[in-house]
């Protein structure tokens, strides 16, 4: 019930609310819980609501790392 | 998806998990506060990657398992003489102390399930001639869209909407299984969604006053691997403090304005956990001024007050919500107790521990024993 997914704003609509593409679905998701909220960012949606702007920089630099740790160990990656 | 398959990538987990191997040194009790938390865990296996010394102790944070029968008991009294309940999903199997919401529906009572509390508005605003109560459960995540509802409704001037409420927090509940003298618990993996909205200070109580690290984590596979090791690397540093591994959706003074929402519709009140008890001012009451949006008072006389006596065979349910047992350990585990016909609360949402172990791991019980 906690679940929060990210999906990328398309539009923002009357009313405070947006369509937000949610892995391929459009929702119409409320504004009212965040500020400065633009079009093609991505949001974390949680019933119905946009919970929190993703930070994208923040999640480049995270992937990065990620990418540092897989490069740790070439043998034992055989992507099982 | 974005933002979603970056965090399952196998070749990294593999990484993470060789840094991990390596760090391990002696037994690490984590304690994954949040059911999103324990779902994920079971989902992807982690709890049988991880190197033998690292246990996951799986928290309170199923706002579904935490909502106390009678709460259950007045949405069915309520949806009995006339109301439209409508209600999170989850919440229909939950069994009161005289049934379901579901087996209330299956005798006629109009109950209907919402993706989300706009949508039990909108229902209130087509329906006028029909008095709408929505059952709304949850912790600080979800607490803030059920008081949006609120707002919305009296935006339009709603005569015929108000919230059943059975909101919960985090760290009250928190402090309360650390007074234990033995807790067991060594470090805490900090709810993510919830933080979105409160934000990291919250927690700065557990490693201050309890000498517990936490690391407030997203819902990944990844992002659990990495949250272990950033505990592991506290461990080994001699560090004990609070760390965000979800940092592209947790800042450290959360969202202001979910909390001003929040801060403006509820106040902070005493409140029973099912399966836990009470706890002082763990809950969140409707305020004053929005008294005619809350059930409660609005139908103070109509509403049962206490539960029936609990389903004695569901023993074991407050224990596994407090993490001092796990599913394993409940003889009604999968022998009556299914997420068909759940006996406690821990077995019906999907983030319930003994839900979670059932759905990805019953087949292997007899060889986890
Ligand atoms: S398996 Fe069922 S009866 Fe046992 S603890 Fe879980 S919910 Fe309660």
């Amino acid at each position: 019930m906690c679940l929060a997914v990210p999906g990328r704003v398309l539009e923002i609509t009357e009313d405070n609310m947006a369509v937000v593409d949610v892995g391929g679905v459009r929702r119409m998701v409320c504004l009212d819980l965040v500020t400065d909220v633009r079009v093609d960012d991505y949001v974390l949606v949680h019933v119905g609501f946009a919970l929190q702007r993703i930070d994208q920089q923040e999640a480049a630099r995270q992937a990065e790392q990620l990418q540092a740790m897989f490069a740790r160990e070439p043998g034992g990656a055989d992507g099982t | 998806m974005r933002y979603v398959d970056e965090y399952r990538e196998p070749k990294a987990a593999q990484g993470l998990l060789a840094a991990i191997r390596d760090l391990a040194a002696g037994p690490l009790r984590v304690m994954e506060i949040c059911g999103g938390h324990t779902h994920a865990i079971y989902r992807s296996g982690l709890d049988q990657l991880l190197p033998a010394e690292i246990r996951f102790l799986h928290g309170p944070g199923c706002p579904v398992c935490v909502t106390p029968a009678v709460r259950v008991d007045q949405a069915i009294a309520l949806a009995e003489r006339g109301c439209i309940v409508c209600t999170y999903g989850d919440m229909l199997r939950v069994p009161g102390s005289r049934g379901s919401l579901r087996q209330a529906a299956a005798r006629g009572a109009d109950v209907r399930i919402v993706y989300g509390s706009l949508d039990a508005v909108e229902i209130a605003r087509r329906e006028s001639g029909r008095e709408v109560v929505f059952l709304a459960v949850g912790f600080e995540t979800t607490a803030p869209a059920n008081a949006c509802a609120i707002l919305r409704a009296r935006a339009l001037d709603l005569r015929n909407f108000s919230v059943l409420g059975s909101h919960v927090l985090v760290p009250p509940v928190l402090r309360h299984l650390l007074k234990a003298p033995d807790t067991g618990i060594d470090a805490f993996i900090g709810p993510g969604h919830v933080s979105t909205v409160v934000g990291s200070e919250d927690y700065r109580f557990l490693p201050e006053e309890y000498g517990k690290p936490v690391v407030i984590t997203g819902f990944e596979p990844l992002d659990l691997l990495e949250a272990v090791l950033m505990l592991l690397r506290q461990k080994a540093e001699g560090r004990c403090e609070v760390e965000v591994q979800y940092r592209r959706a947790v800042r450290a003074e959360g969202s202001p304005k979910a909390r001003a929402v929040m801060e403006e519709v509820y106040r902070v009140q005493d409140q029973e956990w099912r399966g836990i008890g009470p706890i002082p001012r763990s809950g969140l009451g409707i305020r004053e001024a929005f008294h005619a949006f809350d059930a409660l008072r609005r139908y103070e006389r109509d509403l049962p007050v206490e539960a029936e006596e609990e389903d004695a065979r569901a023993y074991t349910c407050g224990e596994v919500i407090q993490g001092v047992k796990t599913p394993l350990d409940c003889p009604a585990f999968g022998f009556g107790c299914t997420p068909e016909h759940p006996f406690g609360p821990g077995m019906v949402s999907s983030e319930g521990t003994c839900a979670a172990l059932y759905r990805y791991r019953h087949m292997d019980r007899e060889v986890m024993r």
